[in-house]
């Protein structure tokens, strides 16, 4: 059956047979017609204050659903506010649609007010993207964009629609998708998979290294089983948190620069690491040419390219994770407990996480631990920076679609919006964005969003008046020379900041306070943001350097007294010059 | 070290531009470039002269299969292929030197495509070698102008790079 209807109302009619249920955007000129067809339609779309938010949150959704998130922003600004959550998206494979509008098609080239090549400007940072020039190609478009954003390796894809495109008259049709040039490898090498077996089955200390190609094919089960099965140890990337559950005994945690000691010492010793869905990032393998010195590499991933990117590959295994895991079910046999791993287990019993605790000064590792005592069922999303890294490490990460941090592309001000989103895809849960009072300003005007459209997510903000990652870095390479890192306490106050948006706003100032502020946050149902006045010298540890070995890795004092009181002392004379008073 | 591969892409606007972003962006080098139509006039046909080592080629080739418009990636060996430049010199030419110039332009199996008082243009095809020796010689009756084309190359035999 056809039927005609404008290029608006076949938007969002294709929305609709793609099984989109929310969108999340912010009008403009262009885009009066498409939101004219929204207002008549029954797409949920949630307005939000920055188009840079609108990303995230479709960012935020995608990672906590599985599903293709959907943004809209309108052209020029709209869309270029939108590029960060785009790259954002492209560098952790994030399934996406980004809806730009665009100006009238005889105007485009020719300046008009509000145009920018938005194809052009996210040509590197998208899967694919594409200019409509007529109506009639929008159901095609809108159909490959969701197959390409969610197939293969994730990613996003950008659809720029002029104006006059979205009010012509079309006779709608779903056609099937016929993409000659696309063809993601899903079904692994059989020989290669038999020679990965084999190679799991001679290897005397394997690793298995986890990213978040895992996640995205959602093959935690099989890992787990497979783990167990031969009795290897399991380290996750920072975006593979969650795919192994951290309380299992062969769990090593986190790898990496502020990787477990342990994970890193099993990496550099191990004989064989079968790499899974991950992509050998620089803050994962430290100095490259001596990571892993003695392995035989074994990379399983869905995106060839990925496969002797950036390190030698033993035997390389293109497919989706859950095929190859699968495959690998099959061909191996059951292993037992082997000197290894009572290494490993050495290790972890030598050299745990940990930190000095405080009574007087709540350490924010402490409030992560008790976050985690009193939700560990929560989404956790992050900022950037000292917060996502003691988030990473200090919460007990169970559940792959329960972790969402920006980790390629470090972006600071995406836990907030990426919560907001994640709640909307898992109403039923518990969403805390664990943030820096640095990285929470940079898209803290969605609270706004938050209230508005009534989304109860919480912001646990872990306010050390610093840049603290940058001053950390400072604090050990740059002879405690503080350049442009120091916030202050008070800038702004975050409880009155959360009450003026009609948010609830607490703080804890002692550890004492912590546990009830974090309990009274849970039980309230409204957004709430917790600002937790943390030691501001705490540093992130350990730590492997810049450009050192993986098995350099340092344990740092995490918190320098003299360094603590110095930075006070800067706090309170800020503050002085500024309101005139002392103290907090 | 220098790799020739052949590269089938959709006829659509904005794939050469999707191609140059990713050789600059990933630290690609192309010496050479060359496109145009095939015989289906929906794909074009690329041929590339990248420079690197294997392990370089090797990546080209897969970001390349990646870029939805592109349909396939072929690299050619050289002692497989044939492969064909083609030049047009305008050089110097005055009634002493124009004799020479035929004789060289005979020897090349090169052709005379214009002549006048002062000048001719000359049109040669071959191989990137062939062509660099004619380009010395002729430099000695002054270059005026000179425009090549990339190299375009296919394998011998009945192995057949198509979409």
């Amino acid at each position: 059956m056809s039927q005609k209807m404008t290029g608006a109302q076949a938007v969002l009619e294709s929305l609709k047979r793609e099984g989109v249920d929310v969108v999340f955007g912010l009008p403009g000129g262009v885009l009066l017609p498409l939101y004219d067809a929204i207002y008549q339609s029954d797409i949920h779309h949630i307005l939000v204050r920055h188009e840079q938010g609108a990303a995230h949150m479709a960012d935020g959704y995608a990672r906590a659903t599985g599903k293709v998130g959907v943004c809209i922003a309108t052209s020029g600004p709209g869309a270029t506010n939108l590029v960060t959550g785009i790259a954002n998206a492209y560098m952790d494979s994030v399934p996406m649609v980004a809806i730009t509008g665009q100006v009238n098609t005889w105007l485009i080239g020719k300046d008009a007010f509000q145009e920018a090549d938005i194809t052009g400007i996210t040509l590197p940072i998208t899967k694919h993207n594409y200019l409509l020039r007529s109506a009639k190609d929008i159901t095609r478009v809108f159909r490959e964009a969701f197959y390409i954003a969610r197939t293969g390796r994730p990613g996003p894809v950008l659809i720029d629609l002029p104006r006059d495109v979205t009010v012509d008259e079309v006779e709608f049709s779903w056609p099937q998708v016929d993409l000659p040039g696309y063809r993601p490898s899903v079904k692994a090498h059989e020989m290669q998979i038999k020679k990965a077996a084999k190679a799991l089955m001679e290897a005397e200390s394997p690793v298995i290294y986890v990213g978040g190609g895992v996640k995205y094919a959602g093959a935690h089960r099989e890992l787990i089983d497979l783990a167990t099965k031969i009795n290897a140890p399991v380290t996750t990337t920072l975006m593979g948190l969650g795919c192994f559950p951290e309380d299992h005994p062969l769990s090593l945690g986190m790898l990496g620069m502020h990787g477990t000691k342990y994970a890193n010492y099993a990496i550099q010793e191990s004989d064989l690491i079968l790499a899974i869905g991950a992509r050998f990032d620089d803050r994962v393998t430290g100095k490259i040419s001596s990571f892993a010195p003695r392995a035989k590499i074994v990379h399983i991933d869905v995106d060839p390219a990925e496969v002797g990117k950036n390190v030698r590959v033993d035997i390389p295994v293109v497919g989706d994770a859950k095929n190859a895991l699968q495959g690998l079910l099959k061909e191996v046999s059951p292993k037992g407990r082997s000197v290894w791993n009572e290494k490993t287990e050495g290790w972890k019993k030598d050299y745990p996480l940990r930190y000095i605790p405080d009574m007087n000064v709540i350490k924010p590792q402490y409030v992560i631990e008790k976050l985690c005592e009193l939700a560990p069922d929560a989404i956790i999303t992050t900022e950037v920076g000292q917060n996502q890294m003691w988030a990473a490490q200090f919460f007990v990460h169970k559940d792959p679609q329960k972790f969402i941090s920006s980790g390629g592309l470090g972006t600071m001000g995406y836990g907030f919006p990426a919560a907001i989103g994640a709640k909307m895809g898992r109403p039923e849960c518990d969403v805390i964005d664990v943030a820096g009072d640095g990285s929470f300003l940079m898209n803290s005007q969605e609270l706004a969003t938050a209230v508005v459209n009534d989304i109860p997510v919480k912001v646990a903000v872990l306010n050390n008046g610093c840049l603290g990652m940058v001053r950390q870095w400072q604090e050990l390479f740059f002879e405690k020379r503080y350049s442009a890192t120091i916030l202050g306490r008070a800038s702004p106050d975050f409880v009155k900041l959360a009450e003026a948006y009609g948010a609830v706003g607490l703080r804890a100032t002692k550890p004492s306070e912590v546990e009830s502020v974090i309990r009274t946050a849970l039980a309230t149902d409204r957004p709430v943001v917790m600002d937790f006045i943390v030691n501001p010298a705490e540093k992130v540890s350990p730590m492997v350097p810049a450009g050192a070995t993986l098995s350099e890795i340092l344990e740092l004092e995490w918190c320098d007294e003299v360094q603590s009181c110095h930075l006070e002392k800067i706090y309170a004379q800020g503050r002085k010059d500024i309101l005139g008073q002392e103290g907090f | 070290m220098k790799h020739t591969i052949a590269v089938i892409v959709e006829n659509k606007s904005g794939v050469l531009t999707r191609i140059a972003g990713l050789f600059s962006r990933r630290s690609f080098n192309i010496d050479s470039l060359s496109v145009g139509a095939t015989d289906n006039p929906d794909y074009s046909r690329m041929t590339m002269t990248v420079e690197g080592d294997r392990d370089v080629l090797e990546q080209v080739i897969k970001q390349l299969s990646k870029l939805i418009n592109v349909i396939r990636v072929s690299e050619l060996e050289p002692g497989e292929s044939v492969e064909r430049e083609l030049a047009i010199i305008k050089v110097s030419a005055d009634k002493e030197s124009r004799s020479e110039i035929m004789q060289i332009v005979n020897i090349f199996r090169a052709k005379i495509i214009d002549i006048s008082h002062r000048s001719m243009i000359i049109e040669v095809t071959g191989d990137e070698e062939k062509i660099d020796a004619i380009v010395q010689l002729l430099r000695q009756f002054g270059i005026k102008e000179m425009a090549r084309t990339g190299k375009v190359s296919m394998v011998r035999g009945a192995r057949i790079i198509k979409a």
